[in-house]
């Protein structure tokens, strides 16, 4: 097993090397962070001048080592845009994200668990029927879609209609007071909530439903064991196996579907930060949260083939 | 092979239709025909798509893409009423005329950058497949830190790289925003991982048959047997995955132009119709993007019925 995880960190090293590179020419090829001072009158020399200071001036492949140089060291220098410390505008940032990805993360796997099993245990009821086909329609909508129906009820018609209404995010707010956190948290956690649950119950369902079709679930009804137990304990932890990989590969990406959730609701995570410096050509910054999340993608990953291990004692990762 | 078993079954029933298709067997083609045809929703999702097209082709017609681009600012903003049925844009546009235009775009979005997937998946889950050894582990880490970066990341960093100055487009009478090129380009780049896994997966178990060794042994060439042989065998899991590659890439273009990096206005996408529903929706406007949304979420939603029933109809080990 260490030997595994040992050999899985050293490709994963390497896939962060390509993924780095690949990324470095793109980001940098794609604008130039000269653009932003041709606004104020700068003089030809001056603008050689900050070329140099930055580093610009230097080929590309000596740009990379040198960032990559410093980035190893977690150092990952200085925003283009407003000289502010990478590092201090991501960690501005990081807890936003991080408190909207676990809180959608916790009430996705709860509600997947729920529906999944449910559905599964009550097969070809009305409740079931209805929930197979809503999870169809759910897997196939945009987030964007979602996002913007659930705010133009639940925050604008709801304020017109004179009901308790909550907010489009759009309006200034304290992040540390508890009691708006949780009232800017609501529509955007149902945004992302909708879709992933809808893809996890599908998938639930169906392994809860071959694995209740096993003969040691007939065994263990049959030994008089309650159907809470059986259903919980044989039942769920076999059929968890497939979810368990699903959730391992997408919750880094949650980092990166909140692209779109955090700028329908003005949400003041990573991914909005990512979207708006990608545009300036501010390459410290976008380098770094690509770095990040590509990092979360290949641990997570890791961590997935460990979980199995400790779900299924049957699996031995070699 | 499939074949085989299916007409070998069919005698044990003793109606005429069996009889006669004992006496002609029907094609792989066909079997995968009656398949798709016993899937109700895959028939539904066809027709859907089929009338979804014809929509978009009529109201070609109907509306001239320079009525589809007329400001009109003394009506903008204006609900769907009988004169625009899905109301005006900011700049008083009328919407079901940009919806149909934004239909072509989209729809020509998606296949193209579909095909190019198609290319550049095939292309190296075949080398790799096919090769083994080195090229197939450097192919295979490529893709995966390709896979490794959430593809709205790479979405985001291609289009501002191929972004920055775009020409127009002169086609067939029409002029094009040459973002149009551009989305093509970078979701055909991004979408492509998957389908390489699927091709190598493939024909790692299919050069190991006896045919590929006859193949060989009979000097046949490397490229001919890959491009004869091998890829054929893999079309099933291949025409599945574009079918549903399609759906990926109308969300994938609808979030770009969403973002505004994708196709450029005065040419309309389903997603550039709906980038400005952000700040216009705390004044009440909910048709902007209410009907693009409809209509990306119809045509999401048949596709992924006709890529479920294709699923279903080309795997040969199905009975009809």
């Amino acid at each position: 097993m260490t030997t595994y995880i040992v050999r899985r960190l050293i490709q994963g090293v390497f896939i962060l090397m390509i993924i780095t590179t690949v990324s470095f020419g793109l980001t940098r090829l794609s604008s130039d962070p000269m653009a932003q001072y041709t606004l104020g009158r700068i003089s030809a020399e001056d603008r050689a001048r900050i070329r140099k200071n930055l580093g610009l001036d230097q080929p590309l492949p000596v740009q990379y080592f040198k960032w990559l140089n410093l980035a190893a060291r977690g150092d990952f220098g200085y925003s283009i845009t407003n000289r502010q410390p990478v590092s201090e505008l991501i960690m501005q940032r990081l807890p936003q994200t991080l408190v909207l990805m676990v809180t959608a993360e916790v009430v996705i796997i709860a509600l997947s668990a729920l529906l999944g099993i449910y559905s599964a245990i009550k097969q070809y009821s009305l409740f079931d029927n209805v929930l197979t086909g809503l999870s169809f329609v759910g897997f196939s909508l945009p987030i964007f879609f979602i996002a913007l129906t659930l705010m133009f009820i639940f925050a604008v018609q709801f304020k017109v209609w004179g009901l308790p209404y909550l907010p489009t995010g759009a309006d200034v707010w304290d992040f540390k007071e508890p009691y708006e956190l949780i009232r800017h948290l609501v529509l955007p956690v149902a945004s992302l909530a909708i879709i992933q649950v809808a893809g996890y119950t599908r998938y639930l369902r169906s392994s809860m439903l071959e694995v209740l079709s096993q003969d040691y679930i007939r065994t263990a009804r049959a030994k008089g064991l309650v159907e809470q137990a059986v259903v919980v304990r044989h039942a769920l932890r076999n059929a968890a196996l497939p979810l368990v990989t699903l959730i391992g590969l997408d919750a880094p990406t949650l980092l990166a579907g909140a692209i779109v959730t955090e700028t329908v609701y003005s949400w003041p995570g990573m991914g909005r930060l990512f979207w708006q410096q990608a545009g300036r050509g501010d390459y410290p910054t976008v380098m770094a949260i690509l770095l990040i999340v590509a990092t979360a993608v290949v641990v997570f990953q890791i961590i997935t083939d460990v979980a199995y291990t400790l779900i299924d004692p049957r699996i031995r990762l070699s | 092979m499939s074949q085989a078993s299916d007409t070998i079954k069919l005698p044990l029933t003793f109606d005429t239709a069996a009889a006669e298709s004992l006496a002609a067997p029907l094609s792989p083609g066909q079997l995968a025909w009656r398949r798709f045809k016993r899937h109700r929703m895959a028939l539904l999702g066809g027709v859907g798509l089929i009338a979804l097209v014809a929509f978009i082709l009529i109201g070609s017609v109907l509306y001239t893409e320079k009525y589809a681009n007329r400001n009109d600012v003394v009506h903008r903003l204006e609900a769907p009423s009988s004169g625009h049925y899905f109301g005006t844009d900011s700049i008083g546009r009328d919407l079901f005329a940009r919806v149909i235009y934004g239909g072509q775009i989209s729809l020509i979005i998606g296949l193209l950058s579909v095909a190019l997937a198609l290319l550049l998946g095939t292309t190296i889950g075949g080398l790799a497949g096919y090769y083994g050894g080195g090229l197939d582990s450097i192919l295979m880490r490529f893709t995966e830190a390709a896979l490794s970066i959430p593809s709205l990341f790479l979405l985001i960093i291609l289009g501002k790289l191929f972004g920055s100055e775009i020409p127009t487009l002169r086609l067939m009478g029409r002029t094009f925003s040459g973002s149009v090129i551009v989305v093509i380009l970078v979701i055909g780049l991004t979408s492509w991982m998957y389908l390489a896994r699927i091709v190598r997966a493939n024909i790692l178990s299919l050069r190991e048959m006896d045919y590929i060794a006859a193949s060989r042994a009979l000097g046949v060439s490397n490229f001919r047997i890959l491009t004869r042989h091998l890829i054929p065998n893999t079309i099933a899991p291949i025409i599945v995955a574009a079918t549903l590659g399609l759906a990926n890439a109308i969300i994938s273009e609808a979030y770009v132009s969403f973002l505004g990096l994708g196709v450029q206005p005065p040419t309309a996408s389903w997603g550039n119709l709906m980038d400005q529903s952000i700040s216009l929706i705390q004044r009440g406007v909910w048709w902007m993007w209410l009907f693009p949304s409809m209509f990306i979420v119809i045509t999401i939603l048949f596709t992924n019925f006709v890529g479920d029933g294709l699923r279903d109809a080309l795997d040969p080990r199905r009975k009809v």
